[in-house]
């Protein structure tokens, strides 16, 4: 039997499958801070097991050198629900995108956020279905025409980082697929949370739905519009001659334009434990001049399910002895002819 | 009158009947029990109200119990009753129609006032307008009685009601003389003083109450019939399930994953299983019918059994998912407990009408096992069977079990568990020779390769697979070759399948039929045997792939019938897959076929 190495490299997650992703498609950076990742985290490779649904991001299994199971639409989460509970010893990654994780797998996507299972969840946001070529997505703003809302959608639109809050889910943080530094940070630090991390990444399809985070993450934007947010520091964003802060205004948070009247000091911290400031950084719209809140939005400790399904049986075979199986057949009246 | 010989019968079907509140349930667990130690064979089915809590004295809070006793082997509870227990108004009026004529009604006679009878929806009393004059009718005042013999104990009106049941079962065992003491016993294990007390003496004073007033003929004897030797208890189908996972659990030394969303009427099947932790048992109450098959896939992938279980409505719902595992090759059982459809149907009723959506109901060309009990001991052995298949064949196979099934009763013989062969589990650790889709050549299941194993990283999905390597593969020929291949490791179950047990004739009329039907049409063809009628019953287990030996029993015959709790969906697929002439004979009325039925068509096609 071969030793596992500890030490990788990039290159040993990456499959021998030719990637069909559209060029230019930002699944590719994605993929590649993913490999970068993983090879960094210490973890022996066939520890990884990386579960998605149906979509283009869902592609993703076939393209790591790691254990991978391309499930169906909407699905994901579930299956890794029963593979985490049977295999506590593995690392799972389940990959989704808007549609199938918040369209068709929205219901089981609540429950695996609102149970807490330790794996972690990287929600690809190209806010369209890509895969079946263009129709809006539950993240497309109202009023997007596509093949399917030639007259603009009427939906409105979920605001995935709000909607996990309302889960309860216990990790939420936000980055972009271009971000290839802050994306890689990301994906580290959701690994050390303990439950689910839900990781919402910005995504770009180029061939769908272009530029549809252009505004605020390409390069000409991301220094005015992009506010990281890192546990313990003042939420500010823009640059060094044209800088915004949230600072407390009553019960909630207002934006304002530092170097005169207020300064860094003046503006509020970011606690990553606060539920309430985690809500109105969830709610602020980018749409409307708000800046693009990104890093981690909130965490908490909170027991997750695969420890407690673990626990309960444990208990149970320490309480009872291994099942007798004799006995349970020969338990309740019985009787000998 | 006490003093007389007993009258010896060959068997009995006594009903009871009341509100749920009643302890209906209880009195009939007790008979059963009792005339169970007295060496009787036995089958029981309990019929609950479909409502959760409807107003008591109601037609719709009927709850009944009906238990056949005999002094030879029964497969059934029987067609109609010889003694109906009423409890109340609208369980006398709602249980007659099951009450043979000539047949003896003990009815509490203080629950016919004007408002109870108005509770029954009844303007006349029945007890007074003849309804019951075909029948012999005891009226006990079982209500004073039972208040008259728990008076030393100081209970409350309330809890002095809760002794009833006890008082008429008291006077059953007297009317088929029965020993008190094994449910002495029982009340001694299960109640304290004064209950304990109340209860024991309510029963004692039924007894007495039928031995001196004089009221039958009785009483009547079912002597014990000749069994086989062994340790018996009485399982349900759902619990012989339950069992039946357990033993895979303990004989695979593998986890048993039950995935499952709460339905009607599998659901006992996950509250039985839920305490079996510490055999290896592990249960997901998931948020719904999908995520549930879909957690047990993912169990099955991470290297434990993964199990679901449902109904109709809920199998529906897993079917793509069924289809994931088909495709991935990997164990899966789904127990599918079939109640009276389309739609919600007839949650608490049964049927057997989910055959072709468990052999078609997917998308594309995706055959799966599928096996079925034919009563409720049989459920264990099925059950084991299925994931013995499963985990062999890595496929999903699907056990249709049905609200008969799941919820009747009847005396288990227990197994030798040692003698229970052991389920090989293997997962393969060798990067040299592994590769995802290479076959076995006897079974062609492909390696059960888990994650964690260093070197053998490989990616599976729904997307259809070159064989051997597994890599995603949009090939034509080899989409037709995999299809083929899949459908192939069906057939080669044929293997594992016993030669085809045939009851009865060797030519004439052979009566083909699965699942729960097996009791009414065995004890029917039993009759037309016995008065010399060419008739044989093939009862099948196995559904797919049908036994290899059945295309020549058929040929056998003259007549190839088919009886059915559906439209004939059986009949259908014997007639597609062996151009033979099944006449399908079906019923579809939530209840299940009784002897008489059975018998008549039988003789019927015999008289052609
Ligand atoms: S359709 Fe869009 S999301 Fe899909 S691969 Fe192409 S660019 Fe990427």
């Amino acid at each position: 039997m071969n030793t596992t190495p500890v030490e990788y490299s990039k290159k040993d997650f990456m499959s021998d499958q030719t990637i069909r992703w559209c060029p230019g498609c930002g699944d590719y950076s994605i993929l590649s801070q993913v490999q970068t990742v993983f090879a960094g985290l210490g973890l022996a490779k066939e520890k990884y097991a990386i579960v998605s649904g149906i979509g283009c991001s869902s592609r993703f299994p076939y393209y790591m050198n790691t254990y991978g199971f391309h499930t169906i639409h909407g699905r994901a989460t579930a299956v890794a629900t029963g593979l985490k509970l049977t295999r506590p010893d593995l690392s799972v990654w389940v990959v989704t995108g808007d549609g199938d994780g918040l369209s068709i797998g929205g219901n089981h996507m609540a429950h695996l956020l609102r149970r807490n299972v330790d794996l972690n969840v990287l929600l690809f946001n190209n806010r369209i279905y890509g895969l079946t070529k263009g129709q809006y997505s539950p993240t497309s703003e109202i009023g997007k025409k596509t093949k399917s809302s030639p007259m603009g959608s009427i939906d409105h639109p979920f605001n995935p980082i709000a909607f996990a809050l309302g889960c309860g889910s216990s990790y939420i943080s936000r980055s972009v697929d271009v971000f290839a530094a802050h994306l890689r940070d990301t994906l580290t630090a959701a690994n050390t949370h303990s439950g689910t991390s839900f990781v919402e990444i910005l995504q770009n399809c180029n061939i769908f739905n272009d530029g549809a985070w252009d505004s605020m993450v390409d390069k000409e934007h991301r220094d005015g519009r992009v506010l990281y947010m890192e546990h313990g520091k003042p939420l500010v964003w823009g640059s060094e001659d044209n800088k915004y802060g949230f600072i407390l205004d009553g019960l909630s948070i207002k934006p304002v334009k530092l170097g005169e009247t207020y300064q860094e000091t003046d503006c509020v911290l970011h606690d990553k434990h606060n539920l309430i400031l985690a809500t109105m950084l969830a709610n602020l719209d980018p749409s409307d001049g708000a800046p693009l809140a990104v890093g981690t939005f909130y965490q908490s400790a909170k027991s997750t399910y695969d420890s407690m399904f673990s626990t309960q049986i444990a208990d149970a075979t320490s309480r009872l002895g291994a099942g007798d199986l004799a006995k349970l057949l020969n338990s309740g009246e019985t009787w000998t002819v | 009158m006490s003093n007389a010989a007993p009258v010896v019968l060959d068997q009995v079907v006594v009903r009871f009947a009341g509100d749920s509140g009643d302890g209906i349930q209880i009195s009939g667990d007790q008979f059963t029990r009792t005339s169970a130690l007295a060496g009787n064979d036995l089958a029981t089915f309990p019929d609950y109200p479909a409502e959760i809590r409807a107003p008591a004295g109601s037609r719709e809070g009927v709850s009944g119990f009906q238990i056949q006793l005999a002094s030879h082997p029964v497969f059934t509870p029987g067609d109609v009753a010889d003694a109906l227990v009423a409890f109340n108004p609208a369980a006398l009026v709602t249980n007659l129609g099951g009450l043979r004529e000539g047949g003896i009604i003990i009815v509490n006679s203080d629950k016919f006032t004007k408002v109870d009878l108005e509770k029954a929806r009844l303007v006349t009393n029945p007890l007074e307008d003849g309804t019951c004059d075909k029948f012999r009718l005891v009226q006990a005042p079982i209500g004073k009685l039972t208040k008259e013999a728990v008076e030393p104990f100081g209970l409350k009106t309330k809890e002095i009601d809760r002794c009833k049941n006890f008082f008429a079962l008291g006077m059953v065992y007297w009317l088929y003389g029965r020993p008190l003491d094994p449910t002495e016993e029982w009340l001694r294990k299960r109640f304290k003083p004064p209950f304990l007390d109340a209860n024991l003496a309510s029963m004692r004073a039924g007894h007495a109450f039928a031995e001196t007033a004089e009221l039958f003929e009785g009483p009547f004897m079912v002597p014990p019939a000749v069994i086989a030797h062994g340790t018996y208890r009485n399982v349900t189908g759902n619990l012989a399930i339950a069992l039946g996972l357990a033993a895979a659990a303990v004989k695979s030394k593998t986890t048993v994953f039950y995935g499952s969303y709460p339905i009607t009427p599998a659901t006992d099947i996950l509250h039985t299983l839920a305490p079996f932790k510490n055999f290896g048992v592990a249960t997901f109450q998931a948020e719904d019918e999908i995520a549930a098959v879909c957690a047990a896939i993912g169990a099955s992938y991470g290297g434990a059994i993964g199990v679901t279980g449902t109904s109709g409505p809920g199998l529906a719902l897993k079917q793509e998912a069924i289809g994931l595992a088909l495709m991935a090759e990997l164990p899966l059982v789904i127990i599918n407990v079939q109640r009276a459809g389309p739609s919600t149907g007839l949650p608490t009723k049964t049927e057997q009408a989910d055959l072709l959506q468990a052999m078609y109901g997917r998308n594309g060309e995706s055959p799966v096992a599928v096996l079925a009990p034919a009563t409720a001991a049989d459920a264990f052995d099925v059950t084991l069977q299925a994931v013995r298949l499963s985990v062999k064949y890595r496929t999903p196979v699907v056990v249709l079990s049905d609200g008969y099934v799941a919820n009747s009763s009847e005396p288990w013989l227990l197994p030798d568990i040692d003698a229970l062969p052991p389920i090989e589990v293997v997962h393969p650790t060798d990067p040299e020779t592994f590769q995802p889709y290479l076959r076995d050549p006897e079974t062609l299941a492909r390696p059960w390769a888990i994650p964690g194993v260093p070197g053998l990283e490989h990616r599976i999905g729904g997307l259809e697979k070159a064989n051997i390597t597994g890599n995603i593969s949009y090939d034509a020929h080899n989409h037709e070759k995999m299809c083929h291949l899949r459908a192939e490791k069906i057939l080669r179950m044929r293997a594992d399948i016993p030669a085809t047990d045939i009851h009865g004739a060797a030519n004439g009329t052979l009566v083909l039929a699965w699942g729960s039907t097996f009791g009414a049409i065995r004890t029917a063809v039993d009759q037309c045997l016995a008065e010399g009628q060419a008739v044989a019953h093939v009862h099948l287990r196995h559904l797919n792939p049908l036994p290899a030996d059945l295309a020549d029993i058929m040929a056998r015959y003259q007549h190839v019938i088919v009886p059915e709790l559906n439209m004939g969906q059986l009949s259908k697929i014997l007639r597609a897959e062996y151009l033979v002439d099944a006449i399908p004979f079906t019923k579809i009325q939530g209840q299940p076929f009784r002897v008489a039925e059975v018998k008549a068509r039988l003789d019927a096609l015999v008289a052609n």
